[in-house]
């Protein structure tokens, strides 16, 4: 820290507080960061303000996010302070002034806007506790004793919804594992390992006389869930909520995203440890939906946005949907098409399926079947478990 | 340290690579740091060839790790010749050598095959060390990685410890396909590659293919740039810019314009999927060098 010492203790103390600011906003640096940014400023010679403010971008930005956002945050720092950081609000892409007043002041203030909009979110997000939610329960007693057989539209206890979540974690054993293609020192390997080979012959003056052999291991695969939570859908939607609690609160690798006329992101409310909030959280994004499905515009959302970076020759995508669409069958195709193209294997898992006189009518649907790997009924906790041979063998 | 990234540019575009401020000054820091670099962008915004000029830029050698899923630290760092191992126990046996000093012989740097990590440590100038594509190899190799380039040392159990007689200067690039650990990013210096813009494409083009005519060189540019904008799956880098001018070159075309019907057949060098291709049919081409003509 030498070198740092060395540097103007006012511009230290700024330049502090800038790191400060970055973090604030979202920016993952450290006092690693600081030490790094400090010393090079004490040791190299920028030439002037535009080098420096490049060279702290290529140092303490680490996403594309971040560096997008790295020169707004920079000009509201060195040169805006009030006024500029005010005017910039409006464009700046969540940009937090760092003048928030900080949460300890709050019992002794009137509140500010920014802690009363909190309050807001946090009592919105607490709304598991609202009666009308829990509801749902009162349909235990009829449908109760025929839980398997009984169409899912009626099924909504608790104890079923856990029967669901039971049910979603081992069909997602059940493919979870694909083939590496890294190898790893096995005994009944289909290769032979001539790296162990020979170090374990040496003694025997390298005569390969016992063979050590390695195999490809299996390894977890990525399960993307896309479910539909449309107003046709609607009788369903609780439960597969559970099912795919189910598959993301066990599965590290696993992602799940809502829709119906858009595509919502829900993986990490799903993740809430507390079952109840995390529903609470889903009934919120949820509700800002608008009427009718889109299934191929949230499709289109999920490839040009997010199926780059979660979908991979390991990741088995599963569409939860009814297949209703009011987008032109010709899009869903060619949405499906792209989707098919990204993950290793596309399941659909259709309610309407278990109806006895369904016949995949929905156009959409009947355009959709030629990219699917498995379709398959989900309209009974039956008809889900028996798909568990089904995809073990994806 | 005296960072002047200024001349690192010119240095570069004398090598044929035109950076902007901001990567030149992310490379003059990664060198004078000693920190790896790590390069993000889209696919064809010259990732890759940044390592290649740099490399030129400081007369030294380039050494490439191409990432791919499943590579494993043996073919990244070293792995002993086997098949000369087992001829040299043989002989050695036949000319009763004890079996401890085969062992010592057999095990020894002759015997030793350098993958790009051990090859990049071990050079007496410090070579420029592209990691290709870090996103396609699995997280545990990403471990493996950031290991060797915060010690620069390997240690070969039958060997004992290689210590790096110069440190590589290190360049990571991403294509995005899988969201890369903090950890990895923390440690690095980071820059986003954009598409150019029209000056710096323009350049680029100038750079790479001194013999285009200048009026073709910015219909060429332009065309691209607009085509950029329309809603494709796979938008054209540089590297599409540049066959591209050259198959127009090639096809004796001095102006888009004119031969229209060329243009559309050629089109296959920028767009290189079937529902990119139909989503430029005649009429959009048409278009396109209507704006740009």
């Amino acid at each position: 820290m030498g070198a740092a010492a060395a540097v103007d203790r006012g511009a230290t103390a700024r330049m502090i507080g800038f790191i400060a600011h970055l973090r604030q906003n979202g920016f993952a640096v450290g006092p690693g960061e600081t030490e790094l940014v400090l010393s090079t400023l004490a040791a190299a010679e920028f030439p002037d303000a535009e080098a420096t403010r490049l060279g702290l971008k290529a140092i303490l930005s680490g996403s594309r996010e971040q560096w997008l956002r790295f020169d707004e945050l920079f000009d509201a720092y060195w040169f805006g302070r009030g006024r500029k950081v005010i005017q910039r609000a409006g464009n700046a892409r969540g940009v937090r002034n760092q003048q928030r007043r900080p949460t300890i002041w709050d019992q002794a203030l009137p509140p500010d806007e920014t802690a009363r909009s909190r309050d807001i979110v946090e009592r919105a997000s607490g709304s598991g506790e609202d009666p009308g939610e829990r509801g749902s329960g009162r349909l235990i007693a009829s449908s109760g004793e025929a839980l398997s057989r009984t169409d899912l539209r009626t099924l909504m206890s608790p104890d079923e919804m856990a029967e669901a979540e039971r049910t979603a974690e081992r069909l997602a054993r059940a493919i979870r594992y694909r083939l590496s293609r890294r190898r790893t020192p096995a005994r009944r390997g289909e290769t032979i390992d001539v790296r162990r080979t020979i170090r374990r012959n040496i003694s025997r003056g390298g005569e390969p006389m016992e063979l050590r052999r390695k195999h490809r291991p299996e390894r977890p695969v990525k399960l993307v869930v896309l479910l539909d939570v449309s107003g046709s859908m609607q009788a369903y939607s609780r439960y597969f909520i559970s099912f795919v609690c189910g598959l993301i609160g066990t599965w590290l690798r696993a992602d799940a995203f809502l829709f119906h006329t858009r595509l919502v992101r829900i993986a990490d409310a799903l993740r809430e440890r507390d079952r109840e909030v995390a529903l609470a959280k889903l009934s919120l994004m949820v509700e800002g939906f608008g009427g009718g499905t889109k299934i191929a515009t949230s499709l289109k959302t999920f490839n040009d946005r997010y199926a780059k970076e979660t979908l991979g020759s390991r990741s088995v995508a599963i569409i939860v949907s009814d297949g209703y669409d009011t987008d032109p069958p010709e899009a869903l195709e060619r949405e499906l098409q792209r989707l098919k193209r990204r993950a290793y294997r596309l399941i659909w898992l259709n309610p309407l399926l278990g109806w006895k006189d369904y016949a995949p009518v929905a156009r959409a649907m009947a355009t959709a079947l030629r990219y699917i790997d498995c379709f398959a009924a989900a309209h009974s906790l039956a008809s889900l478990a028996a798909l568990e041979p089904e995809f073990a063998r994806l | 340290m005296k960072l002047d990234h200024t001349s690192l540019q010119r240095d570069l575009a004398a090598a044929g690579y035109i950076a902007d401020d901001a990567l030149a000054m992310a490379l003059s820091l990664a060198i004078g740091l000693g920190r790896p670099l790590l390069l993000e962008g889209e696919a064809g915004v010259g990732k890759t060839d940044v390592a290649k000029a740099l490399a030129q830029v400081l007369k030294t050698r380039l050494i490439r790790l191409q990432c791919y899923e499943g590579l494993d630290a043996h073919t990244a760092l070293y792995e002993w010749n086997y098949q000369r191992q087992l001829l040299a126990i043989r002989t050695h046996e036949r000319e009763a050598m004890p079996a401890d000093s085969i062992e010592q012989h057999i095990f020894s740097e002759a015997y030793l095959l350098r993958r790009p990590l051990l090859e990049a440590i071990l050079q007496a100038k410090p070579p420029v060390l592209l990691i290709d594509e870090i996103d396609r190899a699995d997280e545990e190799f990403e471990a493996f990685l950031l290991e060797i380039l915060s010690d620069f040392q390997v240690t070969v159990p039958e060997l004992g410890t290689l210590k790096a007689t110069s440190i590589p200067h290190v360049i990571l690039t991403s294509n995005g396909t899988r969201a890369l650990s903090d950890a990895l990013r923390r440690r690095c210096l980071y820059s986003y590659l954009e598409f150019p813009e029209e000056r710096k494409e323009l350049a680029i083009l100038h750079a790479r293919l001194p013999a285009i005519d200048q009026r073709l060189a910015t219909q060429v540019v332009r065309f691209v740039q607009q085509l950029r904008r329309e809603d494709l799956e796979k938008k054209p880098g540089i590297a599409e810019t540049l066959d591209w001018a050259r198959a127009l070159v090639g096809l004796d075309i001095a102006s888009l314009e004119r031969e229209p019907a060329a243009v559309q057949a050629s089109l296959i060098c920028l767009l290189k999927t079937e529902a990119d291709l139909k989503a430029v049919p005649r009429e959009v081409t048409a278009r396109l060098i209507g704006k740009v003509a």
